[in-house]
This record gives C-alpha cells, sequence and structure tokens, in this order.
C-alpha cells in the first residue's frame, strides 16, 4: 500500500540554528511537560501556520499546522492559542520570533514552519520549536514524504513537539483499527474499519457481510489479526494492510477467538474452544501449530502478553466469576491477580511493561481501568452503563475503548469510542465514520 | 418466559387490529391479523418444530446450566429429532448485553454445547448437532432492562438440513 512505501520514505533531519542570527538567551526555567505529576493546566502554545515559498503550497503549509493543533490539542497538555490573537506575523523561517509579542499573549511554546514541494515532488516540512521564556530554539527538524501524506507531516511535528517538551515518545503518527457498526442491535452489520488517529483517512477492510470483532494490530509488521464469522466456524484470521490478502491462522475444530499477537510479530495468542472447553492457545504464523497454555475446565480468554514476551495476563472464571490471572509464557506458575469487588475482564498489558489495563463490572456499572502487573495499586479511570475493551497508545500514556448506551424503545444503544489518559483526565470521545467499537492502536508510525 | 411475553404482545396488536377494524365499520371483514391453522402446518417441517415443539430454551444470569423450564423444551425437541431422523440443528448460543465481547462469546459458546449435550443424553446423535456461539451480538430484544437480558440469554435451535417443507 502507498502508506508503507511513503513510512520508509518519511525522512526526519536535525535542523541546527546555523545561520540564525546570535541572540542573547536570559537563563530561565526550560519549558517542559513533567507527566509524572499529573498535568492539570494545559500549557498555552502558539502554532503559527507554516510558510510557503510557492503559492501553490499555501493551504497545505496551513492545513500541516490544523493538524499539529488538533494533535496537541486533544493530548490535553496543551492548549493551542487562537491564531487570530497572534501579534506577530512570522514571514521568514531563518530568523528568531519576537519573543516579547508572544510572552504578551502569554504564549510558553511557539511552533513556526514551512512546507514546500520539491523538484522531485516530494513534500518537505521544516519546523523550530521555540521557549518563549527561555528564548530559544528547542528543536528543529525537517520531514518529507509524499504529497498526499502530507497529514502524517504534521503527526510527525506534533510528535517530535511531544517527545521534546515530555520526554518521551509522542503517539499522533499511528493509526486505529476498529469495528465499524451499523443497523439495528438485532441485525448489526460488523466492517473492519482502519482509520488515522486523529479520525482522518478511515476505510474498510470488510464489506459487513458477516461479523467481525476484536481487531488487534501486530507489533511489528502491517498485519491485524482479528475474529470473523465468514467461515461456518468462528475464527481467528490475519489480514495483511500490504496486500489486503486475509487468512485463516489454522484448522481447529471449534471457534477461535480474542486473539493478539505476541511481542515478535511471529505468533498469535487466542482461545480456542475445543470440546467445550475454552482454554488459551499460542500458535506461531510460519508453523501454525498450536500450543495448548491452559486447561483449566473454566472459560481460558482475552490473553495479552507482556511486552517482553515472558508472561501472559488472562481472563479466567475458574474461581466462579471472571477473574484476571498472569502465567509464564509457556503456562506455568498462574496466579490470580485481581481481589476486588467485582467481575474483571479483556486484561491488556501496556506497551510500557508496568501496568494492566481491563474492563471490571460492579452491579450495574461497567468501568475502564488500570492495576500493577501483580494486581497491587488498582486505579479505576472512567464508568459508565457499558464500557469494555482498554486498548494502550504506543508510549502507554493514553487508553481507547468502547462505551455503549442503554437501549430504549426497541432500537438498542450505541457504541463510540472513547479515550482517556492514564491518569484518569482528558476523556475525549474519538471521531469515526458512525458508530464504532473494539478499538485497537497501532505501534508509532504506523 | 419469552413465550408469555411474545403472547401478550401479539394479543395487543389483535385488539389494536380490531379496534382499527371496528372504527372503519367493516365488520364482515376477517380479522387483520389471523394465526394460521396449526393444521396447516407440514409436520417435520422447520415450522412445525418451530410452532409445535419450541426452538428457544433460556439461561438464568451467568449461567449455562439447563433449568427445569428449558429441559421441558429440550425433551420436546428430542423426541421430534427421533421422528425426523435426517434433520441436523445448528444450536446457537447467546448472551446479554451486560458482560464483555469476549467473555460472552465463550459463554454462548457453553450454553450452545449444554443445550447439545442435553439432546445427546436424551438419545439424539451428537453428529446431527453442531453448535455456534454469537456472544452478546445478535439479540432477539434489543432494550436495556431485565426482561430483554432474560429473553437475549438464549440457546436457539435451527434447523440446518434435512426438514420437509
Amino acid at each position: 500500500m502507498k502508506r508503507v512505501n511513503a513510512l520508509t520514505r518519511a525522512v526526519a533531519t536535525a535542523l541546527t540554528l546555523a545561520g540564525l542570527a546570535f541572540a542573547a538567551v536570559p537563563a530561565q526555567a526550560a519549558l517542559e511537560i513533567k507527566l509524572d505529576e499529573g498535568v492539570v493546566e494545559p500549557i498555552p502554545i502558539a502554532i503559527h501556520d507554516f510558510l510557503a515559498s510557492n503559492p501553490r503550497d499555501q493551504q497545505t503549509a496551513a492545513n500541516v499546522a490544523g493538524v499539529i493543533r488538533g494533535d496537541l490539542e486533544r493530548s490535553g497538555l496543551f492548549f493551542p492559542l487562537d491564531p487570530r490573537s497572534y501579534i506577530e506575523k512570522i514571514s521568514n523561517f531563518q530568523s528568531f520570533p519576537r519573543f516579547a509579542d508572544w510572552r504578551v499573549i502569554k504564549a510558553q511554546g511557539l511552533v513556526t514552519g514551512q512546507a514546500q514541494q520539491l523538484s522531485d515532488g516530494q513534500l518537505q516540512v521544516d519546523f523550530r520549536l521555540w521557549d518563549i521564556f527561555g528564548e530559544k530554539q528547542m528543536i528543529g527538524m525537517s520531514f518529507k514524504t509524499t504529497p498526499e501524506n502530507w497529514r502524517r507531516l504534521g503527526h510527525l511535528v506534533a510528535d517530535a513537539i511531544y517527545e521534546r517538551l515530555t520526554g518521551e515518545k509522542g503517539y499522533f503518527d499511528t493509526r486505529i483499527v476498529f469495528i465499524q457498526e451499523a443497523g439495528p442491535k438485532t441485525k448489526r452489520r460488523y466492517r473492519l474499519a482502519i482509520m488515522d488517529q486523529d479520525g482522518a483517512n478511515p476505510s474498510f477492510l470488510t464489506g459487513g457481510n458477516y461479523i467481525v470483532l476484536s481487531p488487534r494490530f501486530s507489533p511489528t509488521t502491517q498485519a491485524i489479526t482479528y475474529m470473523s464469522y465468514e467461515r461456518q466456524t468462528p475464527s481467528v484470521f490475519v489480514f495483511d494492510l500490504q496486500t489486503g490478502q486475509r487468512e485463516v491462522i489454522g484448522q481447529y475444530s471449534g471457534m477461535t477467538f480474542a486473539p493478539r499477537f505476541t511481542p515478535d510479530g511471529n505468533g498469535v495468542v487466542f482461545s480456542y474452544s475445543r470440546s467445550n472447553n475454552v482454554d488459551v492457545y499460542v500458535a506461531d504464523l510460519r508453523s501454525r501449530r498450536p500450543v495448548r497454555l491452559t486447561s483449566d475446565p473454566g472459560i481460558d480468554t482475552s490473553p495479552s502478553f507482556a511486552p517482553d514476551g515472558r508472561r501472559i495476563v488472562f481472563n479466567s472464571d475458574r474461581g466462579g466469576t471472571p477473574q484476571l490471572y498472569v502465567m509464564n509464557a509457556d503456562g506455568s506458575n498462574q496466579q490470580r491477580i485481581s481481589f476486588g469487588q467485582g467481575r474483571y475482564t479483556t486484561p491488556v498489558w501496556s506497551p510500557r511493561g508496568d501496568l494492566i489495563a481491563f474492563t471490571k463490572q460492579v452491579g450495574s456499572t461497567f468501568s475502564i481501568g488500570v492495576m500493577a502487573p501483580d494486581g497491587q495499586r488498582e486505579r479505576i479511570l472512567t464508568s459508565s452503563f457499558s464500557e469494555e475493551g482498554p486498548t494502550w497508545s504506543p508510549n502507554g500514556r493514553v487508553i481507547l475503548f468502547t462505551r455503549t448506551t442503554a437501549g430504549r424503545g426497541g432500537s438498542g444503544g450505541g457504541s463510540t469510542i472513547w479515550s482517556v489518559d492514564l491518569t484518569g483526565r482528558n476523556l475525549r470521545k474519538v471521531l469515526t465514520p458512525g458508530e464504532a467499537s473494539d478499538p485497537a492502536w497501532s505501534p508509532l508510525n504506523r | 418466559m419469552l413465550r408469555v411475553t411474545t403472547t401478550i404482545k401479539y394479543g395487543a396488536f389483535l385488539v389494536a387490529a380490531s379496534l382499527l377494524a371496528a372504527c372503519s365499520s367493516t365488520k364482515e371483514e376477517a380479522p387483520v391479523v389471523a394465526q394460521a391453522p396449526t393444521s396447516s402446518i407440514t409436520p417435520g417441517s422447520a415450522e412445525d418444530f418451530r410452532v409445535n415443539v419450541g426452538d428457544t430454551v433460556f439461561f438464568s444470569l451467568d449461567e449455562y446450566s439447563i433449568r427445569p423450564d428449558a429441559q421441558a423444551v429440550l425433551q420436546k425437541q428430542a423426541a421430534w429429532l427421533k421422528q425426523y431422523p435426517s434433520v441436523k440443528l445448528l444450536v446457537e448460543g447467546h448472551c446479554d448485553e451486560r458482560g464483555t465481547r469476549e467473555y460472552n462469546l465463550a459463554l454462548g459458546d457453553r450454553r450452545a454445547y449444554a443445550v447439545k449435550e442435553f439432546l445427546v443424553s436424551l438419545g439424539v446423535d451428537a453428529s446431527r448437532l453442531q453448535t455456534k456461539s454469537y456472544g452478546k451480538e445478535r439479540p432477539i430484544c434489543a432494550d436495556s432492562d431485565d426482561s430483554c437480558w432474560q429473553q437475549n440469554r438464549r440457546g436457539y435451535s435451527v434447523i440446518s438440513s434435512g426438514a420437509g417443507s
């Protein structure tokens, strides 16, 4: 697919201050965001419309700045100031801004940039991030790609700004795979869909003639694993985003479901219903040979690997109600980790390895929460009538999940995708084409 | 339980229909909604199975054990299946919406198997019974209340082949 080729050609270059006039830099506290201290007040930042030397590139330059503003605003860490309030109109990318003008409007950071189409047809974007109080450039970089992927250039700039100010990788140049839902609850149509993390560029990978559920991104390749009713027996498939090919992961006599990739991307861990017993299996995608990891007579499902590949968290009702368990990658040493009141399901290990997100049901309320892998320090992030299925941003700072409203008057409730950050702040609805559920976040730059 | 609810709703519809008929003062006309007499149903047909035997059994919250009311329906299903030995069934397992997708796929699977195993225990050949879980993805009742949730926690037996028409 075009996107993949473009990815390999999205070239980043550091911009230095060479050629810029020297300016005295007063000693000031550096502009930075400390995520672990819990950001309550978003930082005011100005993102000037990018400049274009050729009038042909002017609209693209302005649009790229819009993508950056959108990304930074949705993160909850930044407050992009209204461009109409800007005093200085930047006209030269190579000169220092008038810092005093930006202090007047209370900007703490300023982003300037330019966009131009190169002679080889590539679109290049250069940007600088300025510390207004420190009166210095914090970072300057250049990215280029094919012109139709101009939004990615905005996301790459936003990721660079996020990383420079927080010290952690961004998550804006990513995609979300999800299930698009339509029609009444009793005859719902489900389509496998994919879009950029900001809701742009949605496309559908299946047509809606059969049920598809629980898509998950490969951590290493352009592939998605999901569960489909396209065959007589509902089965786990892998969808190759580069070729558009979909393939069942093996021949099984009963239902296979709840798939996730292994951290190396070479295998899938999933549930298999064999002889009326649902257990966790892992299968290498080349040999296709399944290895059984659990054999308890209870339901064992929703397995998720730790990023180091050494342990698996899963859901089991062997103790009477659904609870979370952790085992070694070979199935040994199965230990229950959830002991709070209620039912715990859909555990998913953070890409940072330090937390497990889950769905919790207590009485008539569903919640999304996180806990340490030993079950300690449980924290509920959000609750409502129905929410489930958390998925982590690649930097482990943001969680997406499905929220469903109660059905009334025979039409059934609607499903939407929401995001919330690790501290429980910044709860937002994610833009999707129609109703949507089962989000799964891609790795960075995918 | 579904039968009771459905009958009441059906009855209400009949009353409404006959009121309409009364308003337009066409007394001689037959009721708009008329139930086909049982005798017109072909024995051994899918309709015979649905109407005269019963294709649905219900489960309690978070349970997959066969309740006494379900046992009565499954005994009729087993007797009918013995009478029409070429018929094959697909048993669907369904759940209410108050659980997560993946857990409900497993629970629906359990319910379908429980129906199959009960029919097998009554002498139906296992090779005539397939199972499929739909989890919470195919409710028959869309509201979020106890009545709908009970209707949705079900094992639904649908004839996949071998029935007369």
